[in-house]
């Protein structure tokens, strides 16, 4: 049976899109940009990370698009100056709890994280960092994970999941103590599991997963294989 | 016309800051017309004065001496500006965060040294517990990111102090 269309307006303009949709989705496929960074084209969304926050008219909430489906008859506000001032709080939230320092990481010139960051114009946080103690599992051969840099997206555990299709990762413990862990809380390296196809670590849109050898700067993540793969193999999600 | 007074001072950073402001080419015959480096690591002045027009703090605060400095230098500066990514996150000096202070001596003075071994205690300020970024101590007015800023931001931000321009939020900005 066809999807039903169903009419929206995003940024007063009105577009059809199916019904079934997302906010986030319907917005692409009208070429509308709502930035993200939990979100990865292919794989479920989680809403883990409030960028992509939106406001529709007739509610004082805000909504993130990658998991509000769309209703008849929708408005949808992607830029306002109270949008921003939510997308930068998120930010710089993730950007004080844990340990990201920029100028020594492999991921520097190439992070979505510091991307984002510049987008929205932080040139400083307005909250204490928190300076954590975190580890960085070097185990397995090629690839490493480094807890200063994750920021919880869970890119890597769907990815692995979904399109791979061994669910090495996981997601640990609550709130701030929370944490990625491979295999039962194994260390990576000693994971069965793993397939080392490395979709983890080009999917992860910070340092947090890289390869091993690269130093600061060098860790170019090859997102596009991930999601052209997700297409070719008409993923439905 | 009177020119306007601007220090730099050189906290827990690399000096990689300082570098890239020298680092402006010509634009330093044009600014030095207009300006009077009154202090900091470039000149001799000994004394931070009092009434500086703009000064540019580099490096984390990561001493007693750091802190008493920064509290002078805030009282007698017009304008404080956060100069790269130590001064405004913390940065590389605050790697060192997450490791007692004293665990952190011993394992460079005693454990990692071939000769001399002792932590100093003499002539060197004490460690405060962690690094810290400028604007958890003193009210910042402008904050310039980067390991280092480019040169021509930084520029581009003293001319347009110069100018009575107050560099707005359209600042390009990118830690890193
Ligand atoms: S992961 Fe991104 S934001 Fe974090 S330190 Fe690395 S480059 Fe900076
Ligand atoms: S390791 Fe990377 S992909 Fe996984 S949750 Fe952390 S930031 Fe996201
Ligand atoms: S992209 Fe929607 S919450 Fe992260």
């Amino acid at each position: 049976m066809p999807q039903k269309k169903i009419s929206i307006r995003i940024d007063g303009e009105l577009i059809s899109a199916l019904e079934g949709q997302t906010i986030l989705q319907a917005a692409k496929a009208n070429g509308k940009y709502i930035p993200t960074l939990c979100d990865l084209d292919g794989l479920t969304s989680v809403g883990a990370c409030r960028i992509c926050l939106v406001e529709v008219s007739g509610s004082e909430r805000l909504f993130p698009a990658c998991t509000t489906p769309i209703q008849e008859g929708m408005s949808v506000t992607t830029n306002s100056p109270k949008l921003t001032r939510y997308r930068r709080i998120s930010v710089e939230l993730l950007l004080i709890e844990r340990n990201h320092v920029c100028a020594v990481c492999v991921s520097n010139g190439h992070c979505e994280l510091q991307t984002m960051a510049s987008a929205l114009g932080i040139g400083t946080v307005g909250l204490a960092y928190n300076f954590p103690k975190l580890s960085i599992d070097m185990s397995h051969p090629r690839f490493v994970l480094d807890h200063n840099r994750c920021i919880l997206c869970t890119r890597c555990v769907r990815v692995c999941a979904e399109l791979e299709g061994a669910h090495m990762w996981e997601l640990t413990s609550r709130g701030i103590h929370a944490r990625i862990v491979s295999e039962m809380n194994e260390q990576w390296g000693k994971a069965t599991s793993c397939t080392s196809c490395g979709k983890c670590v080009h999917a992860c849109p910070t340092g947090a997963l890289a390869e091993k050898g690269w130093a600061v700067e060098e860790m170019v993540k090859k997102i596009d294989a991930v999601t052209s793969l997700v297409h070719r193999r008409g993923a439905q999600v | 016309m009177k020119k306007v007074k601007v220090a730099t001072v050189w906290l827990d950073g690399c000096s990689g800051c300082h570098m890239s402001l020298l680092d402006m080419d010509a634009a330093i015959i044009s600014l030095g017309r207009k300006i009077d480096l009154v202090y900091g690591p470039l000149v001799d002045a000994q004394e931070f004065p009092e009434d500086v027009d703009v000064t540019l703090v580099e490096g984390a605060v990561s001493s007693q001496d750091d802190l008493n400095k920064v509290q002078k230098i805030r009282q007698r500066t017009n304008i404080l500006i956060s100069l790269g990514d130590c001064a405004v996150t913390g940065n590389v000096p605050a790697m060192r965060n997450s490791i007692p202070v004293q665990k952190l001596l011993q394992r460079i003075y005693v454990d990692g040294a071939d000769e001399k071994k002792g932590v100093p205690s003499e002539r060197v300020p004490a460690l405060l517990k962690q690094a810290r970024p400028l604007r958890e101590f003193v009210k910042v007015d402008i904050c310039l990111p980067g390991c280092p800023p480019p040169s021509k931001t930084i520029v581009g931000v003293i001319n347009d102090l110069l100018d009575g321009k107050k560099p707005n939020g359209n600042l390009k900005v990118k830690f890193g």
